[in-house]
Parts: C-alpha cells; sequence; structure tokens
C-alpha cells in the first residue's frame, strides 16, 4: 500500500498556476527529494499532501485513505517548516512534546519519548532553552524531532536545511537521512539544493512551472535524464543544437555548426534522420587535452579559466562557433590551462545526451519559469 | 522653499553639531513643555490638601471617588477583553467583504466624540430610549456610567486586537496544527500567549480611557461621583483643595497601576501543561464556534453599536422641528455654539502643528534608538506619561503651573493641555512607521551620497507621509473630542463639547434637539476628518 | 597606492569583538571576496568601510588619507545590502538615478546616465517598474546598477546574491565580476559561499569570530591553507590526529592512532608534538584493496557511498579507526566498489597539511564556526 498518492492536483492563485495536474505515488519507507527552481509548485504539492492548501482539484490519499477532504489537524502528517516556526514561548522541550501533549499526554507520560528524541538528536543539553536562544542547527534539529515525536509515519520537509551554513548543511543531510530510515518513516523533502537531492534520496522528483517534470533514482536522472529540463537543472550541462544525420540502433550522427558528432542512441529519446535535436554533455564529461584524440574532438580557444578549489572551470570558444564550459578536476600539480591557450576537447559519446528538439524552442525548454 | 536654502539645510544635516541641536530642542520641548508642567502645577499647590483632610465628609468623598475610579476601570477594561476578544477574531479571521463592514462598526464608538456617545447613551438606557417600551430604564448614576464605560472601551480592544491578529504569523497555528491540535487547543495554548503583550496593551489603553474620560461621564453620572466628576463638582464649587487632592491621587496611584501591570503582566502563566482533547475538540466544534459568534455579536449590537447610534434619531428629529433653523441663525443658545466649534476647530489645529513639528524628532529618536538602548527606553517611558494620567488631573495641574505665571492668556494654555494630552499619540505612531522602514534602505541612501536631511525628504517623508498625516488628523480629532483637561482649565473660554455638557447638565436652557443637533455637527466634522484617514489608507494599501 | 586600508581594526559591541584587529589592504580595481559564516563580522566589516558604523580602534584609510572624520555621504563607497533596499516608492529609473542625484546632477542627465547603466544590465526595458514588480534576479541587478550610477568607484556587496536560486547565482556570479571589472571599479564582496569566493575573487579574505585568518589568492588559501579553519572551510577536507613520530630534511611521519604512520612534507613540528594532519577529499584515492603496503596508502572497509552528481563521495572506515572520506570525480569512476567492501586509500604527502593540534580539541574546533 503506497504511503501517499497524489492525483492530479491543481491550484492556482490569481494568475499564477501553482499546481498544474500534478500527480505522483510515494512509496512507503521512500525518501523522496523534490527539487524545481523557485516558483515551480514544490513547496504547494507538500502543503496540499499536508492539507495546508486546498487544491481547486484533485485528490490526495494517505496510506490508502481519502485525505483531501480532511483538515491538517486529522492527517497525522508531521511537517517541517522552511520558517522553522518552534513555538517562541515554549523551550526546546515543550516544543518537542507538543504533539503529544495535544493527544492528551499527560506530562508523566511524554518524558520518555520526547527524551529519548531529544538525546538520539543531541539535543538534550539544550532542552530548556528557548528557540531565540538555540543556533540554526539546533533549532532546525528541533523542528525535525518535534514532526517526529508526534508519532507520524509521513514526514514532510519544506527546505528543512535551508536556514544553515553549508558546512552544517552537509553533514546534517546525512544524519537526517540515517534518521528517517532508522525510523523506518516516509519522507518528501523539498530542496532547490540538487547536491542535497542527489545525496540523499532514493527518488528525485523534478518540477517546473507547476508540473512534473521527471521522476527517478539520483544516478538515473543525473546520467540519463529523459528531459532537456532535468538535464539542466540537476548539476551543469552544454547544450548543443543539431540535426541527425544517420541513426542507427547504437549510434546518431549528428551535425553541429558545421561539425559532426557521434553520440551514443538512447531507448529513451528516438531521432529520426533529418530530424533536429539537441545534444547535452555535463562539463565534467568534456575532457582538455592538448592533441586531437579522435572522433567528437573539437578545436578550441579557453575564453576564461577558474580555479575553483578542487577543479578548474573553463569556458571554451570551438572552432565551429559552439561556446560551452568544461569542468576538469585538480590532477596532481597540473596547473590547468589559462586563457587565450588553444586546446582540443573531447566529448566522450556515450557522455553526449540525445534529446528531441523540443517543440517551445530551446532557450524557453530551459528556461527556469 | 528655495534650493539654496534647502541645499543649505541638507549640508548642515551632515553636519554633527547642527543635528545634535536639533534633536536636543525637541526633547528639550518635551521636557519642559510636556512632562514637567503637570508635575509641578499640582506641587505648587499642595498645601491646599489640608482644607480637604480636615473636612471629614470631604475627605469621605474624595476617598470614595477615587476608589470608584479605579474599580470601574479595572471592571470595565476586564469585561471588555473576555467579551471584545471575540469581536476581535471575528473580524480578523472572518472573510474580507463581512469583515470591512464590521471593522467600521465597531469602530463607531471609538471615533464619535465622547460627548455623543455620553448623550446617546442617556438617551438609550433611560429617558425615551426603547427599554422604556419594555417597562424599565437605568438612571443616571453608577450602572449607567458602566454602561458608558464598556461601550467606549469596546473598540479600544477590538482595535488593538484585530491589529495584533492581522499582523500575527499565521505559520505557529498552522504548525500547531500539523501536530494535531484543534482550534481551542491552539488558541490557548499558542495564540494568546503569543498575543499576551497585545492584550496587556489593549488592557491598559481601555484602563486608561476609563479612568480618563470626564465629558461623557459627566452627562450620565448623575450624583453619583467617580474622580472626573468629583474634580468637575468641586471646581463648579470654587474648591481648590479637593481638585489638588484627588488629581495628585490619581496621578500617582494611574502611573502605579501602569507600571506593576506592565511589570507583571508578561510574568502572568497561564495554565500549559495539559490538554483534555475530547473536550477540547469539543469547543471547536462549529457548533460551539457559532454560538460563541452568535452571542458576541449580539452584545456587541445591545450594548455598543445601538447605544453608540441611538442619537441619530433626535438628531433627525431637529431637523423637521424647527431646531436646526435655530441653530443656522445662532439664535439663543446657538450663538455661543458656533463660537465654541470654531475655538475648538482652532486649537486643535494649532496642537497638532506645534506636535508636528516637535514630535518628529523625538519619533525618530525612539525608532533609530539614537540615543543608546536605555536612553531610548526612557525616553519611550517618558513619552508615554500623558496618556496613563487621567485627563482632567492633567489639566487641573496645568492650570496651576500655567497660571502662576499669570502671563499666559487661558487660550494657549488650552492648547497647551491639548498639545500635552495628544502628542503621545502622534509620536507612537509616527515611531511605529518609521521603525517600520529598514535601517538599511537609509544607510544605502547615505552611500549613495545623500545627506541626512535629503535622506529624510527623500526616503522617509515618501514612506511615512500616510502615518504622519493619519498621526495628524487623530492627534486632531482627539484634541476635538477632549472633555476632560478642557473642563478642568477653563474659565471663559468654552470648547464645543465642554458646552455641549453644559447643555445636557442643563445649565442651559437646551432641549433634548438642541443638544442632539449640536452633537450631530460636531460629529460630522468628526467624521469628516476621519473619512479622509480612511481613504488615505485606502489609497495607500493598494 | 592602495585603494583602501584597513589598520588593526576592531569593533566592539558591548563585550563582544565583532572585528578583532584586522589590517589588511585592497587594490585598486580589486575584486576581493570576504569570506566567512554568519557572525564572522564580514558585515560589521563592510558597515565600517563604508561608515554607517564608527570602529572602537584602528583606522581607515581610502587612498592613503584617513576617513575616520568623514561622513558616510562623502566617502563615495557604495554599500548594497542583502536586502537590496531598493527604495519601494521610486522608479527602477529613479532609484538607479538617485546617486547622481543626490550629487545635484541635474535630473535630466542624471536619468541619461542611469537609463544608460540600465542598458548594461539588461533593464532598460523595465526602467518604468517598480521594485516590487521584479524578480529577485532582477532587483540584484537593479542595486548593482544603482551602485554602478553612483558614480563611486568602489563598491561594498553584502551577499549579494544570498536570496537567489542556485542556478541564478551560478549565472550572475560571473556577470557581477565582469560588469566591476568593465567599470575599473574596486570590489568588496561579502559571501559564506566558498565556492563563489574562489571563482571570482582576485583575493579572497578569510574572517572568523572577527578575526583575520589567511588573505591570499584562490589558489593559496586552498592550496596552502592557514589554519584548521580554513582548511574546514573551504573546500572538505578529512581531518586526522597523531603525533610527530621523527623530522627527515624532506618531510616528517606522524603517528595515528594505532600506530597507522603517515608521511607528511611538512617539517616545522618536534617530534611527540600532538598535531592534527589535514587531507583534502579529492587528494584521496580509493583501489580495491592492494596486497603490498606502500608509503601512505591503507586499508579500510566502506561505509557509505553518496552519488553528489559531479562527485561520489566514499566514506571509509580505516583499519585503525580513524574515518576518512574520498571524493572521486564522475569522469573517472572507481570501479566495482560497494558498500561493505575492503579497499585501499592512498594520497601523497604533498597533498597534505599539518597544524598544531587545537587545545580545545579537534571535534569541538572542526564544530565552531
Amino acid at each position: 500500500m503506497p504511503e501517499v498518492r497524489v492525483e492530479g492536483a491543481t491550484k492556482a492563485y490569481g494568475a499564477v498556476r501553482a499546481l498544474q495536474g500534478v500527480s505522483l505515488t510515494v512509496n512507503a519507507g521512500e525518501y523522496l527529494c523534490v527539487v524545481g527552481p523557485s516558483g515551480c509548485g514544490k513547496t504547494t504539492l507538500i502543503k496540499t499532501i499536508a492539507g495546508i492548501v486546498k487544491p481547486d482539484a484533485g485528490e490526495v490519499y494517505i496510506e490508502g485513505e481519502a485525505a483531501t477532504a480532511l483538515p491538517i489537524e486529522e492527517r497525522g502528517v508531521g511537517y517541517v517548516f522552511q520558517e522553522i516556526a518552534l513555538f517562541p514561548h515554549m523551550n526546546s522541550y515543550d516544543n518537542v512534546s507538543y504533539g503529544l501533549m495535544v493527544k492528551g499526554a499527560t506530562p508523566r507520560e511524554r518524558e520518555s519519548p520526547v527524551e529519548e528524541m531529544l538525546y538520539m538528536m543531541g539535543l538534550d543539553g539544550f532542552a530548556t532553552l528557548y528557540p531565540r536562544e538555540l543556533s540554526g542547527g539546533a533549532r532546525q534539529k528541533t523542528a525535525i524531532s518535534r514532526a517526529l515525536v508526534s508519532g507520524s509515519t509521513l514526514l514532510l520537509l519544506d527546505e528543512p536545511l535551508g536556514a544553515l551554513d553549508l558546512k552544517v548543511r552537509t553533514s546534517l543531510r546525512y544524519e537526517l537521512r540515517k534518521l528517517v530510515k532508522d525510523l523506518g518513516l516516509t519522507a518528501i523533502h523539498v530542496t532547490h539544493d540538487q547536491e542535497e537531492a542527489l545525496s540523499i534520496s532514493d527518488r528525485i522528483v523534478v518540477m517546473k512551472a507547476g508540473r512534473i517534470v521527471e521522476v527517478g533514482p539520483p544516478q538515473e536522472m543525473y546520467l540519463n535524464p529523459r528531459e532537456l529540463f532535468t538535464a539542466k537543472f540537476l548539476g551543469e550541462a552544454n547544450f548543443f543544437t543539431g540535426t541527425v544525420k544517420k541513426y542507427t540502433d547504437h549510434v546518431a550522427e549528428v551535425a553541429v555548426n558545421g561539425s559532426t558528432i557521434m553520440a551514443a542512441a538512447r531507448e529513451v529519446t528516438p531521432l529520426k534522420e533529418g530530424e533536429r535535436c539537441v545534444l547535452a554533455i555535463r562539463p565534467e564529461f568534456v575532457e582538455l587535452v592538448n592533441d586531437p584524440a579522435g572522433g567528437n574532438t573539437w578545436e578550441c580557444t579557453v575564453m576564461s579559466a577558474s580555479f575553483v578549489g578542487d577543479h578548474f572551470r573553463y569556458e571554451l570558444r570551438a572552432s565551429n562557433g559552439e561556446v560551452f564550459l568544461s569542468k576538469a578536476a585538480v590532477r596532481g600539480d597540473a596547473a590547468g590551462f589559462a586563457a587565450g591557450d588553444k586546446v582540443y576537447a573531447a566529448l566522450p559519446e556515450e557522455r553526449l545526451l540525445t534529446f528531441r528538439y523540443p517543440e517551445e524552442g530551446l532557450e524557453k525548454a530551459l528556461s527556469l519559469e | 522653499m528655495s534650493e539654496a536654502v534647502l541645499r543649505r539645510l541638507d549640508e548642515l544635516s551632515s553636519n554633527q553639531l547642527s543635528k545634535r541641536l536639533a534633536y536636543m530642542g525637541s526633547i528639550f520641548f518635551l521636557v519642559f513643555f510636556i512632562l514637567l508642567p503637570p508635575v509641578l502645577g499640582i506641587s505648587l499647590k499642595i498645601g491646599l490638601v489640608g482644607q480637604v483632610l480636615q473636612d471629614a465628609a470631604l475627605l469621605d468623598r474624595a476617598k470614595a471617588a477615587i476608589f470608584y475610579s479605579f474599580a470601574i476601570a479595572f471592571g470595565v477594561a476586564t469585561l471588555d477583553l473576555v467579551l471584545a476578544l471575540p469581536m476581535a477574531w471575528i473580524i480578523a479571521r472572518g472573510n474580507s467583504k463581512w469583515r470591512n463592514v464590521m471593522d467600521a462598526l465597531a469602530d463607531i464608538p471609538f471615533i464619535i466624540p465622547t460627548v455623543a456617545l455620553g448623550f446617546s447613551t442617556l438617551l438609550f438606557w433611560s429617558g425615551t430610549g426603547p427599554l422604556s417600551l419594555l417597562g424599565f430604564s437605568v438612571q443616571p448614576g453608577l450602572p449607567l456610567i458602566l454602561l458608558l464605560h464598556f461601550a467606549f472601551s469596546y473598540p479600544v480592544i477590538v482595535r488593538v486586537m484585530v491589529g495584533e491578529l492581522l499582523a500575527y504569523n499565521v505559520i505557529y497555528e498552522t504548525a500547531a496544527k500539523t501536530l494535531g491540535a484543534k482550534a481551542f487547543t491552539i488558541a490557548r495554548t499558542v495564540t494568546l500567549p503569543l498575543l499576551r503583550p497585545g492584550l496587556i496593551a489593549a488592557f491598559l489603553l481601555a484602563f486608561a480611557r476609563s479612568l480618563s474620560e470626564t465629558g461623557a461621564t459627566v452627562m450620565v453620572a448623575g450624583v453619583f461621583e467617580n474622580g472626573p466628576v468629583f474634580i468637575k463638582n468641586a471646581k463648579d464649587a470654587g474648591l481648590e483643595g479637593p481638585m489638588v487632592l484627588v488629581s495628585f491621587t490619581l496621578i500617582i496611584f494611574s502611573v502605579t497601576v501602569f507600571a506593576l501591570i506592565r511589570l507583571l503582566g508578561p510574568r502572568l502563566k497561564l495554565p500549559l501543561n495539559r490538554v483534555l482533547p475530547g473536550l477540547e475538540a469539543k469547543l471547536s466544534s462549529r457548533r460551539t464556534v457559532n454560538m460563541r459568534d452568535g452571542a458576541t455579536l449580539a452584545i456587541f449590537a445591545l450594548f455598543v453599536l445601538a447605544p453608540s447610534i441611538y442619537i441619530t434619531f433626535p438628531a433627525l428629529g431637529a431637523l423637521t422641528d424647527g431646531t436646526i433653523q435655530n441653530a443656522l441663525s445662532g439664535r439663543g443658545i446657538w450663538s455661543e455654539y458656533w463660537q465654541a466649534m470654531a475655538l475648538s476647530y482652532t486649537i486643535g489645529a494649532v496642537a497638532t502643528i506645534i506636535n508636528v513639528v516637535t514630535g518628529l524628532p523625538v519619533a525618530i529618536l525612539i525608532a533609530r534608538k539614537r540615543l543608546g538602548k536605555l536612553a531610548t527606553t526612557v525616553l519611550d517611558a517618558a513619552v508615554n506619561i500623558p496618556i496613563v494620567v487621567p485627563s482632567v488631573a492633567l489639566g487641573v495641574s496645568l492650570s496651576f503651573f500655567w497660571r502662576s505665571f499669570g502671563f499666559l492668556p487661558e487660550f494657549w494654555i488650552i492648547v497647551f493641555a491639548h498639545t500635552t494630552i495628544t502628542y503621545t499619540y502622534f509620536v507612537q505612531a509616527m515611531a511605529a512607521s518609521i521603525e517600520g522602514i529598514p535601517e538599511e534602505m537609509e544607510e544605502t541612501a547615505r552611500t549613495l551620497g545623500s545627506r541626512p536631511l535629503m535622506v529624510f525628504r527623500r526616503i522617509i517623508v515618501p514612506l511615512t507621509k500616510y502615518s504622519i498625516f493619519s498621526g495628524a488628523i487623530l492627534t486632531f480629532t482627539r484634541s476635538v473630542d477632549e472633555t476632560g483637561a478642557t473642563t478642568a482649565v477653563s474659565q471663559s473660554l468654552k470648547t464645543a463639547p465642554v458646552l455641549l455638557v453644559s447643555w445636557v447638565k442643563h445649565v442651559v436652557p437646551a432641549t433634548t434637539s438642541d443638544i442632539a443637533l449640536g452633537i450631530a455637527f460636531l460629529v460630522l466634522t468628526s467624521f469628516a476628518s476621519l473619512l479622509a484617514l480612511r481613504l488615505v489608507v485606502y489609497r495607500r494599501s493598494k | 597606492m592602495p585603494s583602501i586600508s584597513v589598520r588593526n581594526l576592531t569593533k566592539r559591541f558591548r563585550s563582544l569583538k565583532a572585528v578583532d584587529d584586522v589590517s589588511f589592504e585592497v587594490r585598486d580595481g580589486e575584486y576581493l571576496c570576504v569570506l566567512g559564516s554568519t557572525g564572522s563580522g564580514k558585515t560589521t566589516l563592510l558597515r565600517l568601510i563604508s561608515g554607517i558604523i564608527q570602529p572602537t580602534e584602528g583606522e581607515i584609510l581610502f587612498g592613503g588619507v584617513d576617513v575616520s572624520n568623514i561622513p558616510t555621504e562623502e566617502r563615495n563607497a557604495v554599500y548594497v545590502p542583502q536586502t537590496y533596499a531598493l527604495f519601494p516608492h521610486l522608479t527602477v529609473l529613479k532609484n538607479v538615478a538617485y546617486g547622481p542625484l543626490s550629487k545635484e546632477v541635474p535630473r535630466p542627465e542624471a536619468e541619461e546616465s542611469a537609463l544608460k547603466v540600465l542598458r548594461m544590465v539588461r533593464l532598460d526595458a523595465r526602467a518604468d517598474a517598480y521594485p516590487n514588480e521584479l524578480s529577485g534576479g532582477m532587483q540584484q541587478r537593479v542595486a548593482l546598477a544603482r551602485g554602478l550610477a553612483s558614480g563611486s568607484n568602489t563598491l561594498l556587496l553584502d551577499e549579494p546574491l544570498g536570496a537567489l536560486d542556485i542556478r541564478l547565482r551560478l549565472e550572475l556570479r560571473t556577470e557581477l565580476r565582469r560588469l566591476a571589472k568593465e567599470s575599473g571599479l574596486t570590489v568588496i564582496h561579502v559571501t559564506h559561499d566558498q565556492e563563489e569566493a574562489m571563482t571570482i575573487g582576485d583575493r579572497i579574505l578569510v574572517l572568523r569570530h572577527g578575526k583575520l585568518q589567511q588573505h591570499s589568492t584562490p589558489f593559496h588559501v586552498y592550496n596552502r591553507p592557514g589554519n584548521i579553519f580554513v582548511a574546514n572551510f573551504v573546500g572538505n577536507s578529512n581531518f586526522l590526529e597523531g603525533i610527530v613520530e621523527n623530522r627527515e630534511v624532506i618531510g616528517s611521519v606522524i603517528r595515528l592512532r594505532e600506530n597507522l604512520r603517515v608521511n607528511v612534507a611538512d617539517v616545522s613540528f618536534e617530534p611527540e608534538e600532538p598535531v592534527v594532519v589535514a587531507v583534502r577529499e579529492e587528494k584521496l584515492s580509493i583501489s580495491p584493496r592492494a596486497r603490498d603496503d606502500k608509503e601512505n596508502r591503507f586499508s579500510g572497509e566502506v561505509e557509505a557511498i553518496h552519488f553528489l552528481g559531479e562527485w561520489t563521495r566514499y566514506t571509509v572506515r580505516l583499519v585503525n579507526g580513524d574515518q576518512v572520506a574520498a571524493r572521486v570525480p564522475i569522469g573517472s569512476p572507481v570501479k566495482a566498489v560497494a558498500v561493505g567492501d575492503w579497499v585501499s586509500v592512498s594520497f601523497n604527502p604533498v597533498h597534505t597539511h599539518v597544524y598544531e593540534s587545537p587545545t580545545i580539541g579537534l571535534q569541538r574546533e572542526l564544530e565552531v564556526y
């Protein structure tokens, strides 16, 4: 029995269409991340599941039961707000025990589950402190504890790590996933940080302009996305427009700006000869070498070069006019290339992703709105 | 203003010294014209207290009056808090169509001058009111005072709490709902505790209003005496001693009570430890909520709205029975009336201008905490003193103070009294508005090359001009409405409300029609200025 | 002549030193990034330089001249706060023209040059719009344009990209630098994002609790981190505690837990001194377990594998109990390694950094930002 099912959820705020017929099934015990640009509807989606937002159309099922008509307080879903929303007039302990108190538990009855949770989260030293006295990380953990202690098996998180500094965020996200898995919960975690989503989710949902673009496991979505927008939004990607010259089971021969590229044919996007198409390749797969090595190598000039610690970031202009990025991991003590250098960029066949040319035009398909 | 003058002023504003002088000047005004006179005035005549202490009967009367002032204020404020809070809830949380209507209706007892409220209440509950049809009426005295004070303090609670509820972040309630809490539980465990500062502020304002109001109370008091009524009676009898004693006591007690409630209020702990889910779910049910709302609206309609607007009947009657002709031609008692109206509006305008000019720098000092945390807190508290003290006591003190100098004409004493009483409203409104503008905006403007005065002119004023305007309007209206201090201060001059009180007490032969019409003119002009305010608000919010 | 000089600058708020004895110089036309987490004093530093607040001790010089008596409006250093502080009652054009207007440039001229700057940031079409009608990215550009149009030669930017979506941040980063360089401005750009700082800064200044940690080029900050804090805050590092066993001319040997020995290139510590060895995650290589022991090659069990998109991160528990993380670029993945497998972890002594063991203990030192 799937934990959550959303069918055709639609919600508009005036002229803004926050959700346009969104359908999604989340399995019990799954850690699902929802990503997308701001305004894509990801927060509206989980608010609809929680009951905070009433959809104009569509249904929500929680554990098989129709939940669309249920008010928030009867859905039994734990929610962690982006603004954290700890009750300012209660200390950590009282905040975390609120869910139990509301169900009628006496102070004595609440002691044990609350203290256990605080201990698990490393918050036992902060029980008597008020939210304003806690650090950002501690506040975040308290908000998560509060949602968990109330006993719900479904956890909805809205940018739960958003307010934290980078280092705290990266260590806390693994703790979060571990906790959810250890407790056997189902989690739907909304974030704008796609590295966060890639590192801790079982599946990722990519949304844009109120619709779901694609759903899949992280590696799949990153290395073999079906949709152009997924390729653009998860990580970075270079895009080349071209025409298909030849297409077989294994290889697509594509003309790009006068050059010819061989790309691996992908089952998910079969193409026809003469069709316009888009090729995408992630900058980290574009290798820069000093000599041409064979197929799919373009002569380029380095337009700009940045050192970004663990990698170099190059902006390249190929002799055929295409401008694109390459990211090269720092190897040994190599100094990397400099602006003005002439190099050869190798685009490995199996890393070039083929897509049909989008109806609405490439720019619109890739835009964040 | 010519460009060159502006430029010179702008340059000066960068100069540390000239800035300091401007601020010091406004604080000087605050201390020597607003705060000191009331304190010193009473002290000058403190010797007269002996008069009363020797007269046992008079002393008893005085003690009773003081006691009743506080008892009534406390009782009314508590009752209002409990009964008006659900009304604020209905307005703040209801759907917007009804909300504006309810909001406007609930505001009526607040915006019509208290003399209108007093007379309307008098007619409604005693005399010829609808209750007489049922066979009973409430005669002037303590019960009628309670009904009156309940009605005019009710909108204070509603106003403050609607503001608090609208500004309050609903996310805490949503969070509580996701944790399974029902409406009643949420109100009890989350919303009210978080609104406590607002509740305390609302209580204190209602309390202050009841303690201070004079004109309307005199109209409905009959032979009963609370503080203000006693003082007026003493003045009419020419006894300065009792005036000093009661004023002095009222001032001391009211400041103490306010300080105590301010300090202890936040420490009151509401029981939060247990929730009875079954019971609280029932209390959250549709049925209970509907019953509660129904009762609230009924109480509002019967005890607040109806008594407030009842006066329209006799006022309309005055249009047909010939009174209006007398009024417009200034015949008989009406000759004094138009003079009084002119005086009221002149005083109002002058007091408002003084407040705007001297109050703005103080508002900036408070809003931007320029003097540091401690000094700002002291300044803030000092600015609040005039509304804590009952206006009649203030008036008595000011009268003694300025008269001891001998040379100040009565007109100016009344102007200073009004300035003192309305100073707080303007400064606090402006301070709140300036606080709402992020200081970063001023800072950024300065780094772009703008001198402080230019920043003020180009950034602060445009963004707060609504507040300046509404602050001025409120100040003006409050001044026109003022009865307490004016009663204490005036000897030969009469403002419109003071005149109307004397008509009701039959000092002058005025018929019900006369009074109703006189009040109606006053109300209409008040309405006109407040309507202007509403329009500005409406346009601003677009 | 350095554009801005800061000497022994200290700012105290009651007992707290927000800025603590900081000294540095900014060259004319330099793009300096000040890097630190919340509470590091970076915003206070900007406010001190712009004149919005006065220092407790120390001096600030613009072009060699002490500015302590020069009021903010005469310092000619534009401050752009994180919230942009666009004037809500003025149109975009009037906002941008505000600087020149303040300096008494006649209105038509001021608006003319404002329009020119708006063209540079591609917002001339929205000149008559009000700030609240624009998206976050557009507002940011208006704030920038306002600074550029003011005629000032110094920009002080407080987290200019902080409020934006990750995608937008990446796009606007380089544009920000380009505009500044084209206009010949000196920029101090405050951020908590170390990748941002490294990509666009000519030099980086790292702050912690108001104290200067390191001030150098991105390359140096990354490859020669001056202390544990910088090694941890910039990039991702592993930290191992040990004691110096012996010291040679070209390097030392550090003895870790359970007598595991590490070769390092550092020679500044005496034998028996307790130290911390830092190695960046991407400098560790992972391979299926090797038989022979070589220098700096250790065995360990893979505890977790996290997919991060461009990198795959392996958490390995070494034989001696220490836990390390290794990052492998997706372009050159490690074959056939799964959770629970035993692997060999190795690194070059040249990539190690050795630091004095912190008095408050390594754990606490890494937690405190």
